[in-house]
């Protein structure tokens, strides 16, 4: 791990002149971002600007070509995988449902949890009332208890999302990206999903991914707009849903 | 094991195979000694035999069965592991015939003798002693397991790739064994096998006891089985089947995982190979032929994967329909039949034998429980009804 002998910014996640091209194709051009720690963040962008290649590179799916990535002001993202980002205390909500459909719910959060995640650590696990009890808490704040029991499989599409959020509550990251919350989700669900994202925010920063412009209004919180793999526009939602260029390539005329 | 992992172990399904692989492991070779020949319980001595064959088949397939049902990892090469356990009792059997060869060579084995070899080479050292075999019969696998899968996991190789590369992994042994200068007896293998720890292999008394052998060996390796996948490692293992990447994500390392339960299970192949070569009396290149780990692999599918009892009955199942139809008339289509067995548990009982059982008794008795509740509520209608009346 590349540790830095100071801290080089005060940000919780640093993304300066990032670059990747897959075959030619710049995915990822030029991108620079700063996120605080303790705030959320809202990505938007039209398909293909590189939102979902920009958390590949930040959880150690795709390495950038070049650039630099810093987390917590000290940590190299670019030099590690994604085991090791994970352990460091970056979680990540796929844009699909990704939960594992043949476990119960509170398997799935059981596995989420931030503890020991060797091979003999798992082996000789026994539950303890501690684990058990952050299980129960978490499963009260994403409205799954009555349905701890049932296989995630057999659940709702938007329980499902909600049960992966829940997954990133379990590990207790220092930052969460989340791809896509409330794609697919009733305008009530969506709407139980910003707030609980808001409070997730009380104590995690988060960035998150979304095409839903109702649902990033009602966050409210400071929006970042990227086109062709880098930053178009950055303010609040209605400076960068006002800003000529982010209505022409995104919002439409 | 510590006892806590014996109890979660420990399911009705679980209790139930355990208790008739126990009964058959006694009185299988009770009845064998015990009982006068030909009389109607006493079982004969090649029945004896052929059942120990499939105990080992059982141990064999309950090694894939981790693997494939509960990790994702479909390797088509299991059977190298259980040839080379195979081997290694293979060689201390040999070297136990000492002077009684044919040549009469007592260090040399036959083969060796009559391929003018003039001095044991190095790698048969050792194998005079059961305790060094019986260590190799475990380490030779697992090594050859950890070395493949430390290459192939590392580099994120699944799915089919890995599949294939299993094939050419044991094809690759299959030819190296097969040449006379490799050293351990080309084309012919090992064979005309004398003692094992002094007692003869013939023996009725030596194959009932490596019967009952067998069961233990398969009781023990079902426990592990059900101890690893009954603890957390076990959803962690499922985990990585149905969304690996996920599982990275959540800060698993993924290929430590894998590795684990691949060298665990090649170790277990490796003991199933062992036990199975005094049992039959001979190991030969054969046993690596790539079409012994598919059809290992049908046995499994056919039990029920990812049911651990599903593989082992699977195991039973395939091969005594393969001893009772490759005897008669039918003889000649046998493989047929077994790739349309293959293609009809596929299309009609895609979770296998024992998983179709599993899911028919979950609803079953989730039937039976709502009838209950209806049934229940009824009552309380009708008691409401009369306190009802009642305080009319």
């Amino acid at each position: 791990m590349n540790v830095m002998d100071t801290r080089a910014t005060s940000a919780m996640l640093y993304l300066d002149g990032v670059h990747v091209s897959f075959d030619g194709f710049h995915a990822i051009n030029n991108l620079s971002l700063t996120l605080e720690p303790g705030e959320m963040r809202a990505i938007i962008g039209p398909n293909g600007a590189g939102k979902t290649t920009m958390m590949d590179i930040i959880t150690g799916k795709t390495k950038p070509d070049e650039g630099t990535v810093l987390f917590d002001g000290v940590t190299d993202l670019t030099r590690l995988d994604e085991t090791r980002i994970a352990e460091l205390g970056i979680g990540r909500k796929f844009q699909k449902p990704t939960v594992f459909e043949s476990q119960t719910v509170q398997d799935n959060l059981l596995l989420a949890l931030n503890v020991d995640h060797s091979v003999k650590g798992t082996l000789f696990w026994r539950g303890s009332r501690a684990e058990s009890e952050q299980i129960d808490k978490v499963l009260e704040t994403i409205r799954l208890t009555d349905a701890r029991s049932r296989l995630a499989g057999s659940l709702s599409h938007g329980q499902k999302q909600w049960l992966e959020i829940g997954m990133l509550l379990a590990q207790d990251p220092k930052l969460l990206l989340v791809d896509e919350p409330v794609a697919g989700m009733t305008d009530v669900e969506t709407h139980l999903t910003a707030e609980l994202l808001k409070q997730i925010n009380k104590t995690h920063t988060v960035m998150v991914v979304e095409h839903d412009m109702t649902f990033v209004r009602e966050l409210g919180v400071k929006v970042t707009c990227l086109h062709e793999g880098t930053v178009l526009a950055e303010g609040t939602i209605d400076q960068v849903s006002s800003n000529e260029r982010v209505i022409e390539v995104y919002l439409g005329r | 094991m510590t006892p806590h992992m014996l109890t979660r172990s420990l399911d009705r399904g679980a209790t139930i195979f355990l208790a008739v692989v126990v009964a058959c492991g006694i009185l299988i070779p009770l009845s064998n000694l015990l009982l006068p020949a030909g009389s109607f319980l006493q079982v004969p001595t090649y029945l004896v035999a052929l059942w120990g064959k499939y105990v080992c088949y059982a141990i064999l397939a309950l090694s894939i069965d981790l693997i494939w049902g509960y990790c994702g990892i479909l390797s088509l090469g299991h059977g190298a592991f259980f040839a080379l356990g195979g081997y290694a009792m293979g060689m201390y059997l040999m070297r136990q015939i000492g002077s009684r060869g044919v040549y009469g060579n007592p260090i040399l084995p036959d083969f060796m003798v009559f391929l003018n070899y003039s001095k044991l080479p190095w790698y048969w050292y050792g194998f005079d002693m059961f305790w060094f075999a019986a260590l190799m019969v475990l380490i030779v696998p697992g090594l050859l397991a950890f070395c493949f899968g430390w290459l192939a996991f590392r580099s994120r190789v699944t799915g089919v790739y890995l599949s294939i590369i299993t094939q050419a992994m044991t094809y690759a042994l299959l030819l190296a064994f097969f040449r006379n200068d490799f050293g351990f007896g080309g084309n012919n293998g090992m064979t005309d096998f004398k003692d094992i720890l002094g007692f003869n292999v013939q023996a009725e008394g030596t194959r009932a006891a490596l019967f009952a052998l067998s069961c233990l060996a398969l009781i023990a390796g079902f426990l592990i089985c059900r101890a690893i996948v009954s603890s957390k490692l076990g959803k962690v293992l499922i985990a990585v089947r149905d969304a690996e990447s996920r599982t990275r994500f959540l800060g698993y390392r993924v290929e430590s995982y894998k590795l684990f339960v691949f060298t665990v299970s090649a170790c277990m192949a490796g003991v199933a190979g062992a036990l199975y070569v005094p049992q039959v009396g001979i190991i030969n290149p054969s046993e690596f032929a790539p079409g012994n780990s598919i059809e290992a692999v049908i046995w499994v599918a056919v039990g029920g994967r990812g049911t651990l009892v599903g593989a082992a009955l699977g195991a039973v199942v395939v091969n005594y329909a393969k001893t009772f139809f490759t005897s008669g008339m039918l003889a000649p289509y046998w493989l047929f039949m077994l790739g349309a067995m293959f293609i009809l548990v596929t299309l009609l009982l895609p979770k296998g034998i024992v998983g179709t059982f599993n899911a028919w008794w979950d609803s079953s008795k989730e039937r039976r429980l709502a009838e209950k509740t209806t049934s229940a509520a009824a009552e309380d209608g009708v008691t409401e009804a009369k306190m009802a009346e009642e305080a009319q």
